[in-house]
Formats: structure tokens, C-alpha cells, sequence
């Protein structure tokens, strides 16, 4: 059966209560609940409690997370890199949504904050969540543009119409919070793509200078590998780039009929 | 040593089976008849408490009534079976007992669908 609750040695106990930043207004004081969890001391993971100062630190998440990594907890382990939401390194389940730190603002969430690392992935190290199956993944649908004619002298044309179907598709910064988020993919990730594979797939499958459309279909024509997408839309739900992988792979099934048909 | 494998061949896994279109289009399909089958469906049903046995039987006997009862029950099953599949098939990670469900499911729904058959063709004849 699909395994409901958490194995023993991941089950999360209550962690500690760090100290208020000191000198701090009470009013301007956040709570935030963390996910903590360090394969190094063999102990289960826990929720640690800290307080942030919002008034000393910048109105986002990510924010938050730089203030208690640099005045209150160092060990605190997260990934980030362009902190504008390009880049989909900082993505986290933050108050129950997977998103992105840097484009989710403090005030955005009302009481205590919760964050924990991207939900059914190995973890690395507190909020860093293992995702090498998931870039595989994106790795095994060929994400790059196959051609047979051969190179032209100067650039592959497309026209605007043509370009225009990329749009919503193209966006996709990778941050797998679709994936992470999708049930079909927690029961069944290591046969199906999942939404953030899949809308790239759909993203080379619609790119009308790409020759390989065939193949692409080929290699997804497969109960698991792109059937198991029930339309459950959780990941149109949680994409920080407000994108529809739940559209594009129902695109991709439409090909798939329109093929046979 | 699990770990040697590369994450590449772990994704790719056993590649595409080259079907799953068959399945979803069948799927579709038999939810299309059994939305025009299954009001009609429940309206004759709901007309068989008023009736006597005798104008019952004649009601499922008729060449009507016994065609709508053989549609919708085999649209059904059908439909069942393969909505049940995917149940199985998402939720029971286990291989044995994945393989011994989905080889029950086949039987007990195509043994059903036999019965039903076969009472409305008993009471048709």
C-alpha cells in the first residue's frame, strides 16, 4: 500500500525554542516553525521555533530565513541563489504550499510561519531536499532542440504565431514545487515524469522548429510516464510562475489521440 | 550497490511501454455512453417497483429494455475495470500483490459483467 505516515526514523519531534532577537520591538516579531534535520547526528527531525525581527530584514521569506541564518541560528541549511525568482533554487513548503521563498512575502501569511523542505523528497540537510531523480527526470525527456535538416546558416525561423505557443511554457524556472506537490507523483515518482517533466516535454513537443516530435511521443507513451496525471491540478495550484503543467500535459494526451485517430 | 547506477538509467527506468492511449481513450469513451445510458438507465429502473413480476420481466424481457440493461451494465463493467486498474495501479506499490489485484479485478469484473449478461438474456429469451 501507499505509505500514509512517516517512517521511524522520520517522524518529526518537537525541536527547541530559539531566544528572541534581543533589543528587538515585540511587535515587529514573526514566529517561525522550521524544519531541522541533520543526517550527521543520526537524530529524527524536528520543528525548531524562531523568532524574526521584521523590522531589520527584508519583506520576503527568503528574507526572514537570510536573518535567522546571519543573527540567530548559522547552522540553518537552505538553498538560494537570485533571489528574485528566476533561478527556483529556494522553492520550500512554506505554511503548507510549496513555493518559492524569495516571491513569497512575510505578510503573506498570517500566525505562525511553518517551513519545511519540498514535500516526499530524500533530505539533504534541514530545507534541502535531494532532487537528483527529479532533474533525471527532466534529463531522460531530452530537453533540447533535435533536428535532422541540417544546421542552417544563420537561426532555426520560427514565426510569431509559432513562438506564441511557447508562452507558459517556456517560464518554467524548475524549482519542482509542481512535482513535489503532485500526489500521483509522491505514489509513483519513479515511474511517472510528473508536471515539471512533463511541461517540458510539452515545451519541445510544441516548439514547431523541433523534428523529433514523433520520438517525443514515443517516449512518453506510457501508462505511467504520462498517464498517471489525473488532473488533481495541484500543480497549476502551487506554480510560483503562475504556469499550468496540468494544461500542457493534457495537450500532450490530446497529440496522443489526435495521432491514433 | 544501488547507488552505482546513474540517475539517468534510474529515471529512464524501462523506458515506454508504447501504450496507455488505448486505456485513456476507452476510458473517455465508456464515460461518454454511460452519460446518455445511465439516466434512461435509472428511469426504467425506478419504474420497476410499480409494476407487477410479470410486467416486470416483460419490461426487462422487452427487445428495449433488455438492449439499454446489456449497454449500460456492459459499459459499466467495462468502465469500471479499467477505472479500478488505475486505482490499483496507483496506490499498491507492492509487485505481487499489484500483479495478483489488477489479475482479480479482470475476473471478478468480467464475471459480474457474464452474470449480469446472462440474467437479462434469461429473462429476454
Amino acid at each position: 500500500m501507499v505509505q500514509l505516515t512517516l517512517p521511524k526514523n522520520s517522524k518529526v519531534a518537537k525541536g527547541k525554542t530559539w531566544p528572541k532577537p534581543e533589543g528587538s520591538d515585540p511587535k515587529a516579531l514573526r514566529t517561525f516553525r522550521i524544519y531541522r534535520y541533520d543526517p550527521d547526528t543520526g537524530e529524527n527531525p524536528r520543528w525548531d521555533t524562531y523568532y524574526v525581527d521584521t523590522s531589520k530584514c527584508g519583506p520576503m521569506i527568503l528574507d526572514a530565513l537570510f536573518f535567522i541564518k546571519n543573527e540567530i541560528d548559522s547552522t540553518l541549511a537552505f538553498r538560494r541563489s537570485c533571489r528574485e525568482g528566476i533561478c527556483g533554487s529556494c522553492s520550500m513548503n512554506i505554511g503548507g504550499r510549496n513555493t518559492i521563498a524569495c516571491t513569497k512575502g512575510i505578510d503573506e501569511h498570517k500566525g505562525a510561519i511553518s517551513i519545511a523542505p519540498l514535500p516526499h523528497q530524500p533530505v539533504i540537510k534541514d530545507l534541502v531536499s535531494d532532487l537528483t531523480h527529479f532533474f533525471a527526470q527532466l534529463n531522460s525527456i531530452q530537453p533540447w532542440l533535435q533536428t535532422e535538416t541540417p544546421t542552417p546558416q544563420g537561426e532555426w525561423r520560427q514565426s510569431p504565431e509559432d513562438r506564441q505557443q511557447l508562452d507558459g511554457l517556456y517560464e518554467c524556472i524548475l524549482c519542482a514545487c509542481c512535482s513535489t506537490g503532485c500526489p500521483s507523483y509522491w505514489w509513483n515518482s519513479e515511474k511517472f515524469l510528473g508536471p515539471a517533466a512533463l511541461l517540458q516535454a510539452y515545451r519541445w513537443i510544441a516548439d514547431s522548429r523541433d523534428e523529433a516530435t514523433g520520438e517525443r511521443l514515443d517516449a512518453l507513451e506510457d501508462p505511467f510516464k504520462l498517464y498517471r496525471c489525473h488532473t488533481i491540478m495541484n500543480c497549476a495550484n502551487v506554480c510560483p510562475k503562475g504556469l499550468n503543467p496540468a494544461k500542457a500535459i493534457a495537450h500532450i494526451k490530446e497529440l496522443m489521440v489526435e495521432r491514433q485517430t | 550497490m544501488a547507488e552505482l547506477r546513474t540517475p539517468l538509467s534510474r529515471a529512464k527506468g524501462l523506458g515506454s511501454a508504447r501504450s496507455g492511449s488505448g486505456h485513456f481513450i476507452a476510458q473517455r469513451v465508456s464515460a461518454v455512453a454511460l452519460m446518455l445510458l445511465i439516466p434512461v438507465f435509472v428511469w426504467m429502473i425506478a419504474r420497476l417497483p410499480d409494476m407487477s413480476y410479470e410486467t416486470a420481466r416483460a419490461a426487462i424481457g422487452s427487445p428495449l429494455g433488455a438492449l439499454v440493461l446489456l449497454l449500460t451494465l456492459t459499459a459499466a463493467f467495462y468502465h469500471m475495470r479499467l477505472g479500478l486498474q488505475v486505482v490499483i495501479e496507483d496506490y499498491i506499490s507492492e509487485p505481487f500483490t499489484r500483479a495478483g489485484l489488477l489479475i482479480a479485478n479482470t475476473l471478478l469484473v468480467a464475471g459480474l459483467w457474464l452474470v449480469a449478461l446472462f440474467s437479462i438474456l434469461v429473462i429476454a429469451a
